[in-house]
């Protein structure tokens, strides 16, 4: 078989079957590979995409990037109705079934670890946003200011009122985060979005992620729903719930300055060289609803 | 203050977990085509040519 072994995720065997109609990256249906009672969770993706020179240009494309990170999550939200899955970083790719064997060898009891920590849980987004009102908190400036002096005064007026909502935000957040942790078995903070990004209005604040037992997510969710009218100007934004993606390890660059070193060029020629001949049409539907 | 329930994923948050999350495997000696660190950088790029002022989403590779 030309191409490439994607892997999504691992599971423990589950025995519901995954929806029929179920597209992976590049629209391919995604394959149950199980080894020493475990499941990689696989699909086929073409060499001209991700061997390592493809990729690296690929990842630049933000509509290759989108499409794919949707398609991946499309398959991890599908796997979340059947069972607890381990998502893997995207882009985690093998030669052919037999590489993905080994990679389960030689992971298989960190991989049960993890799954039994996570087993039942989902992850839930809380963002906190500082919203943007136009000037409104600041008194309206006089048509034109009498003095220089005057002038000084009105922007240290309303300096000090924006270091007084900042402060306010962030209190609100971190009180809120108190409250949250107490309903969550862990947390992550992330780094704030950037507005440009995301396209989000307002300034973000804080960008957390709470690992929550099923059966507490009702209750998680009715706490942030409560918080709806404590803060004027600050707005909470709750996604999820996720697989447990941000729970996954404490592995924030784990060996990456070593496998930095050793990756490079080394399978690049292999790779490159073992072309296939079509790319599988990239309309992949947005399956990341949400659910 | 309002809580909004997005229905829709929106890709920043994706990226947030698909790029920074997700257990990584660099351990596979087979083939490394897709090395974390790829995507690492690429992201960076990416960010950084939408807004230099971004600071880089990844703690620096030790």
């Amino acid at each position: 078989m030309t191409g490439l072994r994607y892997v999504y995720a691992v599971c423990r065997p589950f025995g519901t079957p995954l929806q029929a109609q179920l597209t992976g990256i590049g629209g391919a249906p995604p394959a149950l590979l199980h080894h020493h009672g475990l499941v990689a969770v696989v699909s086929t993706v073409p060499a001209a995409d991700f061997s390592e020179e493809a990729l690296k240009a690929r990842l630049e494309d933000l509509d290759w990037l989108a499409a794919t990170a949707r398609a991946h999550e499309g398959v991890i939200d599908a796997l979340t109705t059947v069972t607890t899955p381990l998502p893997l970083r995207l882009a985690t790719v093998f030669r052919d079934d037999s590489a993905v064997r080994m990679m389960i060898e030689a992971r298989e009891d960190h991989f049960r670890q993890l799954l039994d920590r996570l087993g039942g849980r989902v992850e839930w987004g809380v963002k906190v946003y500082l919203e943007a009102e136009p000037a409104e908190a600041t008194p309206a400036p006089a048509a034109k200011p009498a003095s220089g002096r005057d002038y000084l005064r009105s922007r240290r007026a309303q300096s000090h009122a924006l270091e007084e909502k900042w402060q306010r935000a962030e209190q609100f957040a971190r009180s809120l985060h108190e409250r949250l942790t107490e309903r969550a078995e862990d947390f992550r903070m992330h780094r704030p979005q950037n507005a440009e990004l995301s396209g989000a209005a307002g300034r973000n604040v804080m960008n957390a992620a709470y690992l929550v037992p099923r059966k507490r997510s009702e209750e998680f969710v009715e706490l942030v729903d409560r918080t709806k009218d404590e803060a004027p100007g600050i707005r909470v934004e709750l996604t999820g719930p996720w697989a447990a993606y941000s729970f996954t390890g404490e592995t924030a660059g784990e060996t990456a300055g070593e496998a930095a070193g050793e990756a490079a060029g080394e399978t690049a020629g292999k790779a490159a060289g073992e072309t296939v001949g079509e790319t599988a049409g990239a309309t992949v539907e947005n399956a990341g609803e949400g659910r | 203050m309002t809580v909004v329930e997005r229905r829709e994923v929106a890709l920043v948050d994706l990226l947030d977990r698909l790029l920074a999350g997700g257990v990584v495997i660099t351990g596979d000696i087979t083939l490394r085509i897709a090395d974390v660190d790829l995507v690492r950088i690429d992201l960076n790029a990416l960010i950084s040519s939408v807004n230099q002022q971004v600071p880089s989403p990844f703690e620096e590779p030790a």
